[in-house]
């Protein structure tokens, strides 16, 4: 199952930021007006409007729309296009949800008057279709606006997909027609679709920069080249592996191209080997690679045990590899054989054989290898002691599960921590799951 | 409280009963509201001093508080020592500058700086009782311990658990021998049996406070003093009292611990409301054996193993159904024995990726995490008898067998 992603909502910045901006007014004060007048009665009201925004800059919206109202300047003020190029939209239906929404009164003022201002937007909706086609309606107004960065934000289920194709389809092209210039664009989930990203195409070629589209069902191999062949200033690409072409990594590839810098290949089967993967040849890959020499290449696995056999059977330049599900002994077996640009490989679960030889493999042909987090198998102490022991100090990141390791007759997971800790010259602890 | 617990909870009353009894004093239950209680008692028994646990959850300190004010007020003397936990965990957020540790490395940490717990008081014998007065045996009667049919619950608990010091210090005996510690160190890898009622299981006996955390504490030290010539056992083993202490130590230090809402660790995340799909959870009927099997071992037993534990927990929240942790740990604390605030809570926060992180997150499969530590199925053809002859290579995941 992919897994969702979470942001922290930061609270209660707000009063240390006020008592800051209270101080700044005083000490602007008694400059501007004199020392004698410092005890006079004060009129906020006549502070310029420069200082104002400088200060509604280190407010919260919340406590900005409140300054709003105090009087006429306050409101001019926070009514400026320099507060309003970023905005994140939230959306969520208050009888199912559990966080807040941007009021609909705010929405409706932005649009109307803040909707050629803005430039960074977000939505962000929660599991219901109502928010998704509410975040709908809303680029559909934004006509007048050059937005620069635009992201679709599912907090819960992937509830842009139950938008109909129609209405998601134009409202994404009032924004790729009308903004002109937008380089950042994260789409994941949506039923974004070929037509779309022609229309993207013809109006952004030289400003796209990022493009993060995994699950997009609806995008096929022609529509994801398209944007290759002409967007040539794209830096990151996220898309999943059954659009991923031969041809595509050649369009990233070519002369006009800019270096790529991220690209990001989810790889996913929904029924257990109901899916067959097709393959990219090396000399795509190698080509990439001589092109982009620094790319970071992002692989995440959700497959089920069985359905590896396609990959990694030639050398292939992954430098990320995440198995969300689980991944076959034999598959961890090729990583090490093909992969030698591997900076960070994750295995979410194996099965109950152990991994040392593979994992020793890794350490000797892996020499780029920095991170390593195993969950839900087997490695033998000694075996992941020397694994350590061969990788070093490369190794920033390391994280085990406890119960992964089997003692055996040279160490236990007392001494095995001291080894590790020795081999790695930090303080290292495998993690733990509490004991409920 | 759901029916088992209350079960435990007067089996304990009546076993510290006849404890005392055989040391020439008694047990008086009252019931009521505290403060009722003590206004009403404190003349009529000339009572001149009121002792209790020192407490941690936000309820509890409160009524310490109130009590004190109560002695003030009617002037009896409030006496509260640490006694549910191994440490003062006062002296632990003192030593962390005033906050809880948050991961259980740093929390270790602290821990080995204030040494070892005090050891545990010695048993209690007739002598300590012979300055008190005998009790009145009509007061016993009036003042017993209630009844099933007194609380209007069923007459007989079904779980193999069963409450009281006794039957607490006989489990500790042989969970020590049990666990064949004198003779060999290593933890089991494949442990099927252990997800069957446990024979040698404390949890709910600390929760309740029929045994000390301190003794078992000792007797745990001691064995390893005794196995200096084997390597030493992993920490984990006495883990059970540690996470239990760090657990605490964090709720005692935490507003709106249970909660997500005005809760400062707890990531803020929008869970889906879905009362169908959690009453399925709750009822053992989702259609994964494996998450069936436990939670009818829950409901019916009132006591699961610690990873049956994580791969419901994680199913209902940040692995299956995203459903609120809030609402597994309601579920929780009316069925489990050992249910316990800070533990409780701290626990489904960790496992639905709320608070307490780790460097990658983990997600148990409901169907392969079960297979991996009981590849027969037959702690599901124990819980789930209509599965009882289904073939193991099916069990875990009955919709991919043919017709």
């Amino acid at each position: 199952m992919k897994r969702a992603r979470q942001k922290v909502v930061v609270e209660n910045e707000a009063p240390q930021t006020s008592q800051k901006s209270k101080k700044q007014r005083t000490c602007l004060y008694g400059s501007l007006f004199g020392e004698s007048d410092l005890h006079a009665s004060v009129d906020w009201g006549s502070l310029p409007h420069h200082v104002i925004l400088r200060v509604f800059q280190f407010l919260p919206l919340v406590d900005r729309a409140r300054a709003s109202s105090v009087c006429r300047r306050w409101n001019e003020v926070f009514h400026i296009p320099d507060l309003w190029r970023r905005f994140e939209f939230e959306l969520s239906q208050p009888a199912t949800s559990y966080l807040k929404s941007t009021h609909p009164d705010l929405i409706q003022q932005i649009i109307k008057r803040h909707a050629d201002h803005l430039q960074y937007v977000s939505f962000k909706v929660d599991s219901s279709t109502e928010s998704a086609e509410a975040a709908c309606d809303i680029l559909s107004q934004l006509v007048n606006c050059s937005i620069k960065t635009l992201g679709l934000i599912s907090t819960a289920k992937p509830s842009f997909m139950n938008v109909s194709k129609a209405h998601f389809a134009s409202a994404l092209t009032v924004v790729f027609v009308n903004s002109k210039s937008l380089s950042s664009i994260k789409v994941d989930d949506t039923p974004l679709d070929d037509p779309s990203l022609k229309v993207l195409v013809a109006n952004n070629s030289d400003t796209l920069k990022l493009l993060k589209m995994s699950s997009c069902p609806h995008v096929s191999p022609a529509g994801i080249l398209c944007v290759a062949d002409q967007c040539h200033g794209l830096k990151e690409l996220a898309l999943n592996y059954y659009i991923l072409s031969d041809e595509l990594l050649l369009a990233l590839s070519s002369e006009k191209h800019v270096d790529l810098e991220h690209l990001r290949i989810d790889v996913v089967s929904e029924n257990p080997g109901q899916v067959e993967f097709h393959t990219i040849k090396k000399q795509s890959w190698d080509a990439l690679v001589k092109h982009s020499p620094k790319v970071n290449i992002v692989m995440y696995f959700f497959l089920y045990e069985e359905e590896f056999d396609a990959f990694f059977r030639e050398e292939t330049p992954v430098t990320h590899l995440y198995f969300g599900r689980a991944v076959s002994k034999a598959m961890l077996g090729r990583i090490g054989m093909n992969c030698p640009r591997l900076i960070e490989l994750v295995v979410c679960a194996n099965g109950l054989q152990p991994l040392d030889d593979e994992l020793i493999q890794i350490a000797e042909r892996c020499k780029n290898l920095t991170a390593m987090g195993l969950g839900e198998c087997e490695v033998t102490c000694r075996g992941f002691i020397e694994f350590v022991k061969m990788c070093g100090g490369r190794l920033t990141q390391l994280s085990i599960m406890e119960e992964v390791l089997i003692p055996d007759n040279d160490y236990n997971l007392d001494r095995l921590h001291l080894e590790v800790s020795k081999h790695l010259g930090r303080m290292w602890f495998p993690d733990m799951m509490p004991t409920w | 409280l759901g029916a088992l617990r209350w079960h435990f909870l007067l089996q304990s009353l009546e076993d510290l009963q006849k404890n005392l009894c055989q040391l020439g004093s008694c047990l008086l239950v009252i019931q009521g509201e505290y403060e009722r209680v003590l206004r009403d008692h404190i003349q009529k028994w000339n009572i001149t001093q009121v002792t209790l646990d020192a407490e941690m959850e936000p309820f509890y300190k409160e009524m310490e508080a109130n009590i004190r004010r109560l002695g003030e007020e009617l002037g009896f003397e409030v006496l509260s020592l640490v006694g549910h936990s191994l440490y003062d965990t006062k002296r632990i957020l003192d030593l962390n500058g005033g906050t809880p540790p948050l991961t259980y490395k740093r929390f270790l940490h602290i821990l080995s700086l204030l040494g070892d717990p005090e050891v545990p008081v010695r048993n209690l014998t007739a002598e300590d009782f012979q300055r008190c007065r005998p009790p009145d045996p009509g007061l016993a009667e009036c003042y017993r311990v209630p009844l099933p049919v007194d609380l209007e619950i069923p007459l007989e608990s079904l779980s193999p658990w069963r409450g009281g010091e006794t039957e607490g210090l006989q489990r500790l005996e042989q969970h020590l021998t049990d666990q064949g510690w004198v003779t060999s160190f290593t933890k089991p890898r494949t442990i099927p049996n252990s997800l069957l009622p446990s024979t040698t299981g404390l949890s709910p006996y600390f929760s309740t406070g029929c045994l000390s955390v301190r003794t078992f504490f000792y007797r745990l030290s001691n064995i390893y003093a005794q196995a200096k010539h084997h390597s030493l056992p992993p920490v984990s083993l006495q883990g059970q009292l540690l996470w239990r202490e760090f657990f605490y130590t964090v709720a005692s230090a935490t507003p709106n611990f249970t909660k997500m809402a005005g809760n400062p660790i707890c990531l803020q995340i929008n869970w889906y409301e879905d009362a169908e799909r959690l009453h399925k959870w709750k009822t053992a009927q989702t259609g994964f054996p494996w998450i069936d099997a436990i939670m009818t071992q829950l409901r019916q037993e009132g006591w699961i193993h610690h990873l049956a534990r994580h791969a419901v927990a994680c199913f209902l929240t940040r692995g299956d159904l995203w459903i609120s942790w809030e609402e597994g740990m309601k579920v929780f604390e009316e069925l489990l024995l050992d249910a316990d605030y800070s533990i409780n809570a701290g626990n489904w926060m960790w496992l639905s990726a709320s608070a307490f992180f780790h460097q990658y997150t983990r997600i148990f499969c409901p169907v392969r995490f079960g297979k991996r530590t009981d590849p027969e199925g037959q702690y599901i053809r124990k819980y789930l008898p209509v599965l009882k002859n289904f073939p193991s290579k099916y069990i875990y995941e009955p919709w991919t067998a043919s017709e």
